[in-house]
C-alpha cells in the first residue's frame, strides 16, 4: 500500500494506540494536519503556544500510563518545545514530540523557520530522529514509541521535513524492532537480591527512599507488602508522593530541601537506606558528603548510570522497581522494629514540621489544607514550581497512587496550566486540582482558552501572594531581605477567569476560604480562584542550600523567627 | 580535584550521521577533553568502532554509563586497566637539505619508519607504533626542523582470543515487553 509520509506518521500512531495529542500547527506542519480529518480517531487538541503542548503530552502520559504526544512546526514551534522536553528527560516521562521541518533542500541553509531542533535537543532527549525518507517512517515511529515508554522513560523527538510528510512511498509496518544499541531491562542480580535481603533482615534502623521509579514500574503493591513486613518506615522523594499510601502508619512524607524534619533527622541516623527507583538529587540529599554517614545504602534503579552517581550503594540491583522488590519480597523476613518506630513518632511528636499556626491571616498552606481537607486527597494534584508545590507536597498525603503530578528534575515555572490539561484530558472524570503560583500561572495562561474549549473541568488555585515567592524567600533568608524583582504586579486574574469564560473567584480573607473551594467543586465547569495570601509567608522547613540535612532548619517558633535573615 | 589519568575507551557504534556528536555530546556535557579519537569500520557490516583517550578523573565510568544508554552505541568499554596493544600512525613534514638528509634517513630506520614524499627541502615520514615511540621521533626530528605532523589518534584492542566489545545482543529480539504484564506504567489502580 502506497501513502504519504503524513498518512504514514498517522497510521503509526492509530498503532501505537493514540487517543489524543496536543499541537499547535505551522508552514512546515501544513501537510501534516491536511490529513488529520481523515483519522478521526487521533483527537488533535489545539494549543496556543507549544511549551504547553510538551507540559500538556507529559502531564498526559503520567496521568494515563500512555506515551504522550505533542506537535510543533519547524523553527520557533520545534525550539518553543525545548523546556517541555527538557522536563520530561528529568522526570523520566516518556514523550513523543513530533516536529516539523524544512524541506530537504533546505535543511542547513538557514532556510525560512529552520532550527537544527534534532541538535538543539540532543542532551535533553532519550533518542532522535531526522526523518530523511517516508519509507522510514514506520520503523522510526515504532522505534520512537518503544524507546520513550520502555526501560527508564523519556521523551524521543521526531524531526519530519515538510516533503516527507508529502512523500509517498510503500507502507510497511514492522513486525519486530531491530535496536543492537537499546538494552533490555535486565532482571535483577539474584546475587545482589540475596544480599540485599540481607542486609534488611539484619538491620535495626531501616527507611526505605521511595521514587518516581516505584509509579512507573507500579509497584505499589509490592512497596506496601516489604514495608509492612519488615515494619520499615516509607520516606517518598516528591516524583515518590502517592507511591505508598498517605495515611498508612509507616508513610513519614518527603524528605530533603522542604521535607519534613522528621525525616532528615532519620536519614541521619538510619543504619540502611533502601533507595527505590529514586536518583539521590541534591534536594533530597542536601550536602553529599554528610549525607546519612550511618547507613549501608541499597540502590534499585533501572539505569545503570544512577547507580553509584550520586551515592555510592553498599549493594546495587539495577532492574525496575517492581521486579526487585518482588524478589526482596520472597527473602525477607517479618520483624517488627519497634523501638526504632516509636523513636520515630517521637521525633515526629518534637517536630510536627506541617503545623500551620494559628492566625486569622490568609495563610497559602490553610487554603492547600482546606483544599485537602475537602477532597480528603481523592483527586489528582497538579502544581508549578515554588512554595505552593512545596506546599503541596507537604500538605497533600494521598491514599490513592499516582495522584500527583509535579516538575521535579527541571522544576519549571507555567508546568501548572498544561500539565493539568494533560491530566484532565487523560482523566476525564476526574477532580483535577492545578495548585498555582501567581507568577508560573502567568507564564502559560493564554492556554486557558484550551481548558474552555475542551469543557475541561479544571480547578486552579492560585496562591497569589504578589510575588516570585520562593525567589523572594531565599531573598529574605539568604541575601538580607534584598528583594529585587520579585515583587510581582499582577494582573485581576477574576477578569482574566471571565475573559475566558472561565468562572473567577476572588478569595482575600481566611473566612471566604472553604465556600470558594467548595463553589468550585460543584460547578460543573474549569474555576480559577485567586487566592490572595500572606504575601511574606516562607516554606519550613528548610535545608539551606549547600547545607547538610542534619542542618535542617525546622518551622520557626516564633513570628520574629520567621523573617529573621538565617545567614 | 581527583588526579587525572588517561583512559582509553572503545566503542561499537551504528555507523550512522551524527552518531559522532551524540558521542562527543556526552564527553562535553562533563567538560572532559579527548585527546585523541580514531574511527572507522568495525569487522561487521554498518558498525563502526571508535577508540578514545580522554584525560579523565575516575568520573570517567560516569561518562561510560551515559554513553552506554546512547541507542545509537551498541557496545562501549574502559580497556584502560586491560591488557591491550594500542597503535598510532603519525605522518612528520621534516625540512631537509642534502646535506642533514641522510642523518634523517638514518633515524627514520632506527625506528622502522617509512619516508613516503621527498622534495628538495623537505621530506614526509610515516610513522606507526606506540604513541611514546612517535613522542621519541618527533623529539629527535624536531632538531632539523619539523613542518608539520598529523597524527591518527590511537586504535586499541584487548589481546587475547575474546573481542574487545564482546556483548553484542541477539539481533532481531524485542527486547522487552513495552508494559509489563499487560498493565500500563503509572496508571493508577
Amino acid at each position: 500500500m502506497e501513502l504519504t509520509g503524513a498518512q504514514m506518521i498517522c497510521e503509526c500512531l492509530v498503532r501505537e494506540g493514540v487517543e489524543h495529542f496536543f499541537g499547535i500547527p505551522g508552514g512546515a506542519t501544513i501537510p501534516f494536519y491536511d490529513i488529520l480529518p481523515q483519522y478521526p480517531q487521533l483527537k488533535h487538541i489545539l494549543v496556543r503556544h507549544e511549551q504547553v503542548a510538551a507540559h500538556a503530552a507529559d502531564g498526559y502520559a503520567r496521568a494515563s500510563g500512555r506515551v504522550g504526544v505533542c506537535c510543533a512546526t519547524s523553527g520557533p514551534g520545534a525550539t518553543n518545545l525545548v523546556t517541555g522536553i527538557a522536563n520530561a528527560y528529568l522526570d523520566s516521562v516518556p514523550i513523543v514530540a513530533l516536529t516539523g521541518e524544512v524541506v530537504r533542500g533546505l535543511i542547513g541553509r538557514d532556510g525560512f523557520q529552520e532550527a537544527d531542533i534534532t541538535g538543539i535537543t540532543l542532551p535533553i532527549t532519550k533518542h532522535n530522529y531526522l526523518a530523511l525518507d517516508a519509507a522510514d517512517l514506520p520503523r522510526i515511529i515504532r522505534e520512537a514509541f518503544h524507546i520513550a515508554g520502555t526501560g527508564r522513560p523519556g521523551p524521543v523527538l521526531i524531526d519530519f521535513p515538510r516533503d516527507v510528510f508529502q512523500q509517498k512511498a510503500e507502507f510497511v509496518y514492522p513486525e519486530k524492532l531491530e535496536m543492537r544499541g537499546y538494552r533490555p531491562v535486565p532482571p535483577p542480580d539474584q546475587e545482589h537480591v540475596d544480599r540485599a535481603a540481607e542486609l534488611i533482615n539484619e538491620s535495626k534502623q531501616p527507611l526505605i527512599l521511595a521514587g518516581h521509579g516505584v509509579i512507573i514500574s507500579q509497584a505499589y503493591k509490592e512497596l506496601k507488602e516489604l514495608a509492612e513486613k519488615g515494619n520499615i518506615p516509607v520516606i517518598t522523594t516528591l516524583l515518590g508522593i502517592s507511591s505508598f499510601p498517605g495515611s498508612h502508619p509507616l508513610c513519614l512524607g518527603m524528605p530533603g530541601m522542604h521535607g519534613m524534619y522528621w525525616n532528615n533527622v532519620a536519614i541521619g541516623e538510619c543504619d540502611l537506606l533502601i533507595a527505590i527507583g529514586m536518583r539521590f538529587d541534591d534536594r533530597v540529599t542536601g550536602r553529599l558528603r554528610d549525607f546519612a554517614p550511618n547507613a549501608k545504602v541499597i540502590h534499585v534503579d533501572i539505569d545503570p548510570a544512577e547507580i553509584g552517581k550520586n551515592v555510592r550503594p553498599t549493594v546495587a540491583l539495577q532492574s525496575d522497581a517492581k521486579s526487585v522488590l518482588k524478589e526482596l519480597n520472597r527473602r525477607v523476613k517479618s520483624r517488627s522494629r519497634d523501638d526504632w518506630l516509636a523513636h520515630l513518632d517521637e521525633l515526629k511528636r518534637e517536630h510536627p514540621s506541617i503545623t500551620i499556626r494559628e492566625t486569622d491571616k490568609l495563610l497559602p498552606q490553610y487554603v492547600i489544607k482546606t483544599i485537602y481537607d475537602a477532597t480528603k486527597g481523592d483527586c489528582s494534584v497538579v502544581t508549578g514550581v515554588g512554595q505552593h508545590q512545596m506546599w503541596a507536597a507537604q500538605l497533600f498525603w494521598f491514599d490513592k497512587p499516582n495522584s500527583l503530578f509535579t516538575a521535579g528534575g527541571l522544576g519549571p515555572m507555567g508546568f501548572e496550566v498544561p500539565a493539568a490539561i494533560g491530566v484532565q484530558v487523560a482523566r476525564p472524570d476526574e477532580l483535577v486540582w492545578s495548585i498555582c503560583g501567581d507568577g508560573g500561572f502567568q507564564m502559560t495562561l493564554q492556554d486557558l482558552i484550551t481548558v474552555s474549549a475542551n469543557d475541561l473541568p479544571i480547578k486552579f488555585a492560585i496562591l497569589n501572594n504578589a510575588h516570585l515567592g520562593m525567589v523572594r524567600q531565599w531573598q529574605t533568608l539568604f541575601y538580607q531581605d534584598n528583594l529585587v524583582a520579585t515583587p510581582l504586579q499582577n494582573p485581576d486574574f477574576v477578569k482574566i477567569a471571565e475573559a475566558y469564560d472561565i468562572l473567577g473567584i476572588r478569595v482575600t480573607d481566611k473566612q471566604m476560604v472553604e465556600s470558594a473551594i467548595y463553589r468550585a467543586m460543584e460547578h460543573p465547569g474549569p474555576v480559577i480562584i485567586d487566592f490572595q495570601v500572606e504575601e511574606q509567608e516562607n516554606i519550613f522547613p528548610m535545608v539551606p542550600p549547600g547545607a547538610a540535612l542534619q542542618e535542617t532548619l525546622d518551622l520557626p517558633k516564633s513570628e520574629e523567627e520567621r523573617v529573621v535573615a538565617h545567614t | 580535584m581527583r588526579e587525572l589519568r588517561k583512559h582509553i575507551i572503545i566503542a561499537l557504534v551504528e555507523d550512522k550521521p551524527g552518531v559522532l556528536n551524540r558521542i562527543a555530546s556526552k564527553w562535553r556535557q562533563r567538560s572532559f577533553n579527548i585527546e585523541s579519537l580514531a574511527v572507522g569500520h568495525s569487522e561487521t557490516a554498518g558498525l563502526s568502532r571508535m577508540t578514545f583517550v580522554v584525560d579523565a578523573n575516575t568520573d570517567a565510568d560516569q561518562v561510560v554509563k551515559q554513553l552506554d544508554k546512547v541507542v545509537d552505541v551498541v557496545e562501549i568499554r574502559d580497556i584502560s586497566d586491560e591488557t591491550i596493544v594500542s597503535r598510532e600512525m603519525a605522518l612528520i613534514k621534516v625540512k631537509a637539505t642534502a646535506e642533514n638528509r641522510s642523518l634523517i634517513i638514518e633515524i627514520v630506520h632506527i625506528f622502522r619508519a617509512e619516508i613516503i614524499d621527498v622534495g628538495p627541502e623537505s621530506l614526509i615520514v610515516e610513522v606507526t607504533g606506540p604513541d611514546d615511540k612517535i613522542d621519541a621521533m618527533f623529539d629527535l626530528l624536531e632538531n632539523y626542523g619539523v613542518v608539520e605532523m598529523v597524527r591518527t589518534g590511537r586504535v586499541a584492542l584487548v589481546r587475547g582470543p575474546a573481542s574487545s566489545t564482546p556483548d553484542i545482543h541477539e539481533l532481531g529480539e524485542e527486547p522487552f515487553e513495552r508494559y509489563p504484564e499487560g498493565e500500563t506504567p503509572y496508571s493508577s489502580e
